[in-house]
């Protein structure tokens, strides 16, 4: 038997008589070193720095004796665990009905669920206080409450919700569509009643489906940032929000890198644990292929129940994004509601050039990071390389830190040679490629491993190297991974605060950072012109995406729509 | 228990469709008695699924009513409905062990563990799965899958067995295996059995009676032997085995069997024929290709009814006549006369293809080859036929 270092050696030859392609691995697995990993060290170094060059603990021991940031670390994890819990059930009550029940207004209900993914995360908070703060549209101007208390877990709670639950609806909707509904027609044809059916078979076999849901969303909303800065207020701590406060407010990097490895901890844990539930799942290949079922599951009473949970949560997202669009119409919100242009004025104008900037760092970084995306999957699924299993599990990585980490991690790692890159365009952009390339990692892994491999050594045999294989023939095949990775790199760039929040700087502005610090100095109109213009740019740039894609589908004769 | 439908139609909303409806059953009527295993037969799209899942309660008819036993259950839901389902993909819970999954009908039901417990072994054991009750599905091979899916439908005892296409994921010898052990069981408990599928080899071997369908519509309702040997009409004869039809025009019907005329004039006889068969009509004359015997070819002064002896073996056709024949001698009438234009050696048969002129080649197969002999592309042969196999049905 082989040993690992031999094996590693076999491998390494193989990969190098194929000399683009080891370049390519070198390329990759340097980078990945240098612009993920390396800054995570760098926090963990900072945290561990006690002045002096010297190494030790006291920076914990002083973080462990603030009561202030034991109570932030509290709050993170009960309202990452609350919204994990509530974002989970509305998220399955919103997939069932929609992918299951098929209650009337399904669409509605799936673009309702849609729309806050593609805004920015802090839209939610934004309107809130729009509707429910101190000038609120509903506390003061209908019910004429001063001072209701929106600030802190209530309201921060709320914006969670609404913000994370669709994460939730679209893993489950996925879960419940891939379900076969044959299995459920069996428990019903064997005599079972449909809450019996529901209760011994649709549960159990989501399970590990909401499970993986429930740690998703707890490491979404505890990487969080733009909601609890704008909501959380003083009296209701959370970690990130500490963080930033520490680095930007206090210039304390020891302490601000040891709250983030706080944050950072039970963010890997819950993430962790989450890919391992989803790598044994595997119920839904176990019987065959999926099959048709026009069998009504749910009783009348059930289905009426199912929609006006839909119905409700669908009115919270509807106000929400009419108090942002009236907001950024109204002269004065809150106290003057005329129509006027005067936000939209000052976007355009004053404001244009985090418009710009914000189009030009995510316009560039996406297509590197889609390219990235669709080069790693490959290499991971179908070349055999020593770090193989090193690179697949970095590059994932973006996924469970919070950004907040990372932008601290950046700030660390590339203020002095031999990367002094701060303050510049090549900072952002790096953050962006490598945070944003997860999901086409994962779509293009997924289609990889679904692909015989014999296509690509048809290729080979007949005389392509790995560069024209990729190029020729893998990535036609993966291209709609290769989309689906522009839209989520797009989406996340357009809509990025966490990390870059640590990295602009005033040669290279965000919009977001724009909203949050109109935000900040109560400015909620053009906050909300900002953001509608955001979430614009998004729904354009993820329409063209859709028609290019289906222009592709047509010239692949439609073979790769099921993918 | 019995099952009756009556006047079943089933429509489906689809817009693409003239219409705006697809009309997947249409009038049909059927009895099935207790303790038959009725299968319907037919090709994919021709409504045999869908009625099945109106039986199980998983589809409501349009119009119609369905009977089990003398209760209506037209608007029952399959929980209410005591039938229970082998489905095509076996759907067995992947969440559940084998064990659990054949107990659920019974635990649904309220039973009691011990007795839950007692039923699902003897039934496991009857099935020959006893070994695997603690196994979880996915370590079950395809035919094992199989075995748990009929015994989890079994051990309800329910009313009515369904069947939709149980042996389509299996491959070809464990199906043959298989159809013989689900018409065992089905013996063994004599539960009230449909069947769907589209194989007329499966259709025939567990079936009491087969319905063969068509778009939505009852083709013919019969035995294996009525449906093969005397289908009603063209559709049925070519959708079950290969057949040989001739054009011919009825001429005489008696209690001895009918006789009709083709286009050059000459004589055939055959034994039975189809509803609507009457003197005049336009019908075909169906001989099935092992009831065609390949002689050599005397010549065209044979009179058009020369009869050949059934003994006649291989190219040394006898042509004589009379009661001095062997006693089994069977007479033999013309069928058509051809050149042999594709010969296949398939060892314990011989297929001919002959080109005899008419819209397409008749289908011979010879048993027994190294007895019989062989014919060569380009021998000019005669085909002949006992009348008693012949069928007629209208054209």
């Amino acid at each position: 038997m082989p040993s690992i270092g031999s094996r590693a050696a076999a491998d390494l030859k193989r990969a190098a008589r194929d000399p683009v392609l080891l370049a390519v691995i070198l390329l990759v697995t340097g980078s990945l070193l240098i612009f993920v990993v390396y800054p995570l060290v760098s926090v963990g170094a900072a945290s561990l720095d006690t002045g002096g060059g010297k190494l030790g603990l006291k920076v914990y021991a002083d973080v462990a004796k603030s009561a202030y940031i034991r109570k932030a670390f509290w709050n993170s994890l009960m309202m990452s665990s609350l919204t994990a819990l509530i974002g989970s059930l509305l998220g399955f009550i919103f997939a069932f009905a929609v992918a299951r029940a098929k209650v009337p207004f399904s669409k509605f209900f799936n673009m309702i669920a849609i729309i806050p993914i593609v805004s920015p995360p802090f839209i939610g908070a934004l309107a809130i206080i729009m509707l429910f703060g101190n000038n609120g549209l509903i506390t003061w101007n209908l019910l004429r409450i001063q001072n209701f208390p929106v600030y802190g877990f209530n309201g921060l709670l709320l914006a969670q919700v609404v913000t994370f639950f669709p994460v939730s609806y679209l893993t489950l909707k996925g879960v419940l569509e891939s379900m076969n509904p044959i299995l459920e027609d069996a428990a019903l044809d064997l005599g079972g009643t449909r809450w019996k059916v529901f209760m011994r078979v649709t549960l159990p076999l989501a399970f590990p489906g909401i499970a993986s849901s429930i740690l998703l969303l707890f490491v979404e909303t505890l990487a969080d940032f733009g909601n609890p800065l704008i909501l959380a207020g003083s009296k209701f701590p959370i970690l990130s929000v500490q963080a930033y406060l520490e680095i930007v407010g206090m210039y304390d990097l020891p302490k601000g890198a040891a709250i983030s490895i706080l944050l950072l901890v039970p963010s890997l844990i819950a993430f962790y644990l989450q890919r391992w539930l989803v790598s044994r799942r595997k119920y839904t290949t176990v019987t065959g292929k999926p099959q048709q079922s026009t069998t009504q599951i749910v009783s009348p009473g059930a289905r009426v129940a199912l929609f006006a949970v839909c119905a409700f949560v669908a009115l919270i997202v509807a106000l929400i994004y009419f108090s942002i669009i009236v907001g950024a119409f109204a002269k004065v919100w809150g106290f003057d509601h005329r129509p006027t242009l005067d936000h939209f004025k000052f976007v355009f104008g004053v404001g244009f050039k985090a418009v710009r900037d914000t189009l030009v760092i995510a316009g560039t970084a996406t297509p590197f990071a889609g390219l990235l995306g669709m080069v790693i999957a490959y290499l991971v699924v179908r070349v055999r390389f020593p770090g193989r299993r090193f690179v697949e599990s970095v590059s994932m990585l973006s996924f469970a830190v919070p950004g907040t980490v990372i932008g601290i991690g950046y700030i660390l790692a590339f203020n002095h040679k031999p990367f002094a890159l701060t303050g510049t365009l090549a900072i952002l952009l790096l953050n962006f490629i490598f945070r944003y390339i997860p999901v086409g990692i994962e779509s293009g892994k997924a289609i990889l491993s679904s692909i015989d491999p014999s296509i690509e050594e048809a290729a080979i045999n007949l005389g392509a190297d790995a560069r024209k294989t990729f190029s020729r023939v893998t990535l036609p095949m993966i291209l709609p991974a290769f989309f689906s990775g522009l839209v989520f790199a797009f989406v996340r760039g357009m809509t990025a605060v966490s990390a870059a929040i640590f990295l602009v700087s005033s040669r290279w502005n965000l919009m977001t950072v724009h909203i949050m610090a109109q935000v900040e100095s109560g400015n909620l109109g053009a906050a909300a012109a900002y953001s509608l213009i955001l979430v614009l740019i998004v729904a354009v740039a993820i329409s063209l995406i859709r028609i290019v894609l289906k222009v592709q589908y047509r010239k692949f004769g439609g073979s790769m729509l099921h993918f | 228990m019995s099952v009756k439908l009556l006047n079943i139609t089933k429509e489906f909303i689809d817009l693409e469709r003239e219409g705006g409806k697809l009309i997947a059953v249409k009038d049909f009527n059927l009895e099935i008695e207790e303790g038959e295993f009725v299968t319907l037969l037919g090709p994919s799209g021709c409504g045999k699924t869908t009625t099945l899942r109106m039986i199980a309660g998983f589809e409501t008819p349009s119009a119609g009513d369905i009977f089990i036993g003398d209760k209506n259950v037209s608007a029952d839901p399959p929980n209410k409905r005591d039938t229970s389902m082998v489905f095509q993909s076996y759907a067995i819970f992947p969440h559940m062990s084998v064990e659990q999954n054949v107990g659920f009908g019974l635990e649904l039901r309220g039973k009691p563990k011990a007795e839950i417990a007692m039923e699902v072994r003897r039934i496991m054991d009857a099935m020959g799965i006893g070994e695997l009750a603690r196994r979880r599905p996915d370590q079950l091979s395809g035919g094992q899958q199989q075995r748990v899916a009929l015994a989890r439908a079994i051990v309800n005892r329910p009313s009515v067995l369904l069947f939709d296409e149980p042996l389509s994921n299996l491959d070809a010898k464990l199906r043959e295996q298989m159809r013989v052990e689900i018409r065992r069981i089905q013996q063994t408990y004599k539960i009230t059995s449909v069947y769907v599928t589209h194989d007329q080899a499966e259709a025939m071997t567990v079936s009491d009676r087969i319905v063969v369908m068509n778009r939505g519509r009852i083709m013919q309702v019969g035995t294996p032997f009525e449906i093969y040997s005397r289908p009603e009409n063209q559709f049925v004869a070519d959708f079950i085995g290969r057949v040989n039809l001739l054009p011919v025009t009825v001429e005489k019907l008696s209690d001895q069997g009918c006789e009709a005329v083709d286009a050059q004039g000459q004589r055939l006889e055959a034994a039975s024929a189809a509803s609507g068969i009457a003197v005049g009509r336009k019908a075909f004359l169906m001989v099935r290709p092992e009831s065609l015997s390949v002689e050599k070819d005397v010549g065209a002064n044979e009179a058009g009814t020369g009869n050949a002896s059934g003994a006649a073996k291989g190219h040394s056709a006898i042509s004589s006549i009379g009661a001095t024949e062997a006693p089994h001698a069977i007479e033999r009438m013309l069928f058509a006369r051809g050149v042999i234009e594709k010969s296949v050696y398939l060892g314990s048969t011989v297929e001919y293809e002959i080109n005899a002129s008419l819209d397409r080649p008749v289908l011979a197969v010879s048993h027994d080859p190294v007895d019989v002999g062989f014919w060569r592309p380009g021998d000019s042969v005669a085909l002949r036929y006992n009348p008693r196999a012949a069928h007629l049905f209208l054209r």
